[in-house]
């Protein structure tokens, strides 16, 4: 290649002196542009945590914010982040079992068509609009029973759904054919092999994918501003009431005209960010260990 | 897959003679509910966004698509400016946004050294992970005075002539701005799906190519695009999918102008997912309320086509994908 290159180079040849040029210029287009991605996503997560560090205090977590505030008063968003712990919480404890149910059955019991056509149902799923989804549980849960922190739950549940099927179904699948095949020679019955030896095995994945869909729904904001949004100001962690959470409380601070409030969006949305970016990066680091083990226990 | 398929048809059917366990048929009924349970829940949210709506349907019918303006009081409400914002930020990021993810997925498949490939992955994948209430706060406290400041008046004063390049609004918010928020949103799941389906051209191919004297440029125009064509396509719609459902950024960044459809991208606007977050708490009327429910029927109905869409275009690609390789 090396030496044929030299020989053209010798006797210019303006077809492929043109060719080269298109290739360089191609070459260094496609290098903009992810220099182009890489710096947008620098300059995001850099303007928040410039803006978020600078304001992130202890008040912002233990004390409630001050309604009509004048003057420099210590006040936090302690009502978003408990709130926001217990919806995202108790949407955890609903959606997951769905998921692990809904994964077991297609890879566990399913025929083919359904399992098809399961899956296709979790994508479109997936695929509705958030806010279609708080508007849903708005008309199902909210209209003659007002706004509750567990309705705002059951919306997120709704989000996190197909992401915890989908992700356990690909664990599940992983899991080889001759550990239940061994158990199933052994006479186990077919119910205890998949609770008792095929589950187990998926514990990493399951870890993996709830952590993901986590990380997914705590910075959702649209579900719940019509399911868990009009709150006072005390904390509180009771789901039978309307809870604050952290995103709608970015949400409704950077709608205010006033710089203090917007300053405790940002330390809020640096504190959401820190969280989201550590969850899925241990995610990534815990699947690639879990995936690893599953391997070996099939050899 | 093909070994659990198998064990699953020879566990499923039981022993001749033997009658099925209580547990194995509680647990298949238990998860088959719950897989059921899906299904019913996508039909639920379906009847209950078109039973909302309802009212609105019958005393706007679908002249509603064709009415401009918002106005309670009177009672007359239109969504046709929020399907203008909705089509014009919408297409407009996924413009701006195929480009740079194409750019992005030949540059980590083709050119990126190794050790480059993983980080830049990652951190692609992480701009996918910030929440959109945070893109938004971005968007409208320091994307949109820069924009204002200083892009607006160069892209007006160099390239004015474009009737979509008028005058610079008043403020940082507008179609423009929300365009701009929306392509940094859907870059990263363009590139990723672009990415694998890159990975996923035959090296034959590709050396056979370059075996032949091609530049590596005309190795990707003459291989690796059409090969991944049908991809890109699917990728695309998935994109623009999430362009239209998103609410709460767009509504932070658009301006909430509700009663105009201007083809100056500067102006202020509003998307129907967007209308949707602003409004909902200060709905006063059921009639507004109902017709609220109306736009996000419009929004169910087109996420639903665009998933469906892909899905086909997907599953075509990979059955062809499939005959190429064996």
């Amino acid at each position: 290649m090396r030496a044929a290159d030299l020989g053209m180079l010798q006797r210019p040849n303006d077809r492929l002196r043109r060719r080269r040029a298109v290739n360089r210029g191609m070459e260094l287009l496609a290098w903009l542009a992810a220099a182009i991605a890489v710096a947008i996503l620098g300059i995001v997560v850099w303007s928040v945590a410039k803006r978020g560090a600078s304001e992130l205090n202890l008040d912002l977590l233990t004390k409630p914010p001050v309604p009509f505030a004048i003057g420099p008063v210590q006040q936090g968003l302690a009502n978003a982040f408990a709130g926001s712990l217990v919806i995202v919480g108790l949407a955890t404890a609903m959606a997951l079992p769905v998921g692990i149910l809904v994964a077991i059955y297609v890879n566990e019991f399913a025929p083919r068509p359904i399992r098809l056509g399961v899956g296709l149902t979790l994508d479109v799923l997936n695929g509705i609009p958030s806010i279609v989804i708080g508007i849903f549980v708005f008309g199902l849960l909210v209209v003659g029973h007002g706004q509750k922190g567990w309705v705002g739950a059951f919306a997120l549940a709704v989000l996190m759904l197909p992401l915890v099927a989908r992700s356990m179904i690909e664990v599940l699948a992983l899991v080889p054919g001759s550990l239940r095949e061994a158990s199933l020679a052994l006479g186990v019955p077919r119910w205890r092999t998949t609770l008792g030896i095929v589950l187990p095995q998926t514990v990493g994945g399951v870890v993996t994918g709830t952590v993901l869909a986590v990380a997914r729904v705590a910075g959702e904001t649209a579900p719940l501003l019509f399911t868990s949004s009009i709150v006072g100001n005390q904390t509180s962690w009771n789901p039978g009431h309307a809870l604050q959470s952290i995103p709608v409380a970015i949400f409704e601070l950077s709608e205010q005209p006033d710089p203090a409030d917007h300053a405790r969006a940002w330390a809020a949305a640096f504190v959401l960010l820190l969280f989201i970016l550590f969850a899925s990066l241990s995610a990534r680091w815990l699947a690639t260990r879990s995936r690893r083990k599953i391997g070996r226990a099939g050899r | 897959m093909s070994t659990v398929g198998a064990t699953g048809e020879a566990a499923r059917r039981p022993f001749p003679g033997r009658r099925a366990r209580l547990g194995d048929v509680l647990l298949q009924g238990v998860a088959g509910l719950a897989a059921l349970g899906a299904f019913v829940l996508i039909c639920l949210i379906a009847y209950k966004v078109v039973d909302g709506s309802r009212l609105s349907l019958s005393t706007f019918g679908l002249g509603f698509l064709r009415h401009v303006g918002w106005d309670p009081v009177h009672n007359r409400l239109g969504g046709a400016s929020f399907l203008f914002g909705t089509a014009a930020t919408s297409l407009g990021a996924l413009l701006l946004a195929t480009p740079l993810a194409l750019g992005i997925a030949l540059y980590l498949t083709e050119l990126a050294p190794r050790w480059i490939r993983g980080p830049v992955t990652a951190l692609v994948e992480t701009l996918a992970a910030i929440p959109s209430v945070v893109i938004g706060l971005w968007g409208v406290i320091v994307l949109g005075p820069v924009l204002h400041d200083h892009v607006m008046p160069a892209l007006h004063s160099t390239l004015g002539f474009i009737p979509v390049l008028g005058t610079p609004s008043a403020t940082g918010t507008g179609i423009f701005t929300a365009t701009i928020v929306l392509t940094i949103m859907i870059l990263p799941i363009v590139s990723s799906i672009s990415c694998e389906l890159f990975l996923g051209v035959p090296a034959e191919l590709k050396d056979a190519a370059l075996g032949l004297g091609a530049t590596r440029w005309e190795m990707v125009r003459g291989v690796v695009v059409p090969y991944a064509r049908g991809g890109v396509a699917a990728a695309m719609i998935l994109g623009l999918g999430r362009a239209v459902g998103e609410a709460i950024a767009v509504a932070q960044v658009i301006g909430g102008v509700d009663n105009l459809v201007s083809w100056n991208l500067f102006n202020g606007g509003n998307t129907l997912a967007g209308k949707i977050a602003l409004e909902f708490q200060s709905s006063t009327s059921s009639l507004e309320t109902s017709s609220l429910f109306y736009l996000a029927l419009i929004l169910l109905v087109f996420s639903l086509v665009m998933n469906v869409f892909a899905q086909v275009v997907v599953r075509r690609v990979a059955r062809r994908q499939g005959l190429v390789a064996r």
